[in-house]
């Protein structure tokens, strides 16, 4: 049962700034109303943020990553999350078989 | 649990029942994903101890896969607080919309049930105060049944993760990216989510062959951020979503 010390100050911090989001809707319930643009660009900050994170895999790290990223955005269309999982690991595995390697 | 705000006693079984019946479905989905989040957890070096100590202290799926595939050994606090930071924002608007409705929280116990405060959680109080009034036996029971299921499973992805032999070789490096596709699905809003995406997977795709991670992570957000803002109507025309 070891713990780093970086990273337990790590999960700390992530904890905190976690909790300050939880709670500061609390002091800003009958001041924050978001509309058109400012919303949008608030809702964005989910998939933007998510999205961000996985590109240079999907995107810049050869073409069966490229592909099963394709085939796993057509399940996310129908599938839960789950089975898209599932779906995006297998196609990576074919891809890359078929890419010799 | 001495509660100063009046709880019929009759009817504090019938919120807890209420309580675990709404969130069970919820646990199922949630331990084949921490299973999952677990042995990446491990693959990247975390301890089980370690990885017991996030899923209970930050308690975020969205914002913990994020920085466990930002890890790397040292820690990069920074980065890590960043991406935790984007990725959680959300809470704010929920808890502007919960407030509301869980007036029978008072003082300290307000706080201790917004730590609680995930998705999940979120949507089932909204739902069930489209009926009634959220009492603190139901939120409670509820809303800590889900940390139950996480912690457990991820711990236990994260001692059993190895035995499962090298994660390239099954694909499961690519587990991550398939996931995180699937979670951006669940946020999709049509259009401007497509410009979304568009801007950040091509200034993350670019910065990270350029600068490196983990700077991608908020140019791609900043990018896709700022699409958004330009590619959604200027009018407010459904301003009675902010809350």
């Amino acid at each position: 049962m070891t713990v780093d010390p970086v990273t337990l100050a790590a999960i700390l911090a992530m904890s905190a700034v976690t909790y300050l989001t939880r709670i500061a809707g609390l002091f800003l319930a009958d001041r924050l109303v978001l509309r058109g643009r400012a919303k949008a660009a608030f809702d964005a900050i989910p998939p933007a943020v998510l999205f961000a994170v996985v590109a240079p895999t999907a995107l810049a790290t050869g073409w069966p990553e490229t592909a099963a990223a394709a085939v796993t955005a057509l399940a996310a269309t129908r599938l839960s999350l789950l089975p898209v999982t599932a779906v995006g690991v297998a196609s990576v595995l074919a891809f890359r078989t078929l890419a010799g390697g | 649990m001495n509660a100063p705000y009046p709880v019929r006693p009759a009817s504090v079984w019938a919120e807890a029942r209420a309580g675990v019946r709404d969130m069970a479905p919820v646990m199922v989905a949630a331990v084949p994903i921490g299973l999952l989040f677990g042995t990446l957890c491990r693959a990247k070096g975390l301890a089980p101890a370690e990885v017991m100590l996030m899923s209970s202290l930050v308690f975020a799926g969205g914002a913990e896969f994020a920085a466990i595939g930002l890890w790397t050994t040292p820690a990069p606090i920074a980065a890590l607080v960043f991406s935790t930071l984007l990725i959680n924002a959300r809470h704010v608007l929920m808890g502007v919309s919960l407030r509301p409705k869980m007036r029978a929280f008072r003082g300290w116990r307000l706080y201790a049930a917004f730590y609680f405060l995930t998705d999940e959680s979120w949507a089932l109080a909204e739902r069930r105060a489209l009926t009634q009034p959220i009492s603190a036996t139901y939120w409670f029971v509820m809303a800590a049944l889900l940390p139950i299921a996480w912690v457990g499973s991820t711990v236990t992805g994260s001692i059993l993760g190895p035995l499962l032999g090298d994660p390239k070789q099954l694909g499961a490096d690519f587990a991550f990216t398939a996931l995180f596709i699937g979670l951006v699905a669940a946020f999709w809003r049509g259009r401007v989510t497509a410009w979304t995406i568009a801007a950040s997977g091509a200034a993350s795709a670019l910065v990270e062959v350029t600068a490196g991670a983990p700077w991608h992570v908020a140019a791609g957000a900043t990018a896709g951020i700022a699409a958004a803002y330009f590619a959604a109507d200027p009018d407010p025309a459904d301003g009675k979503d902010a809350a």
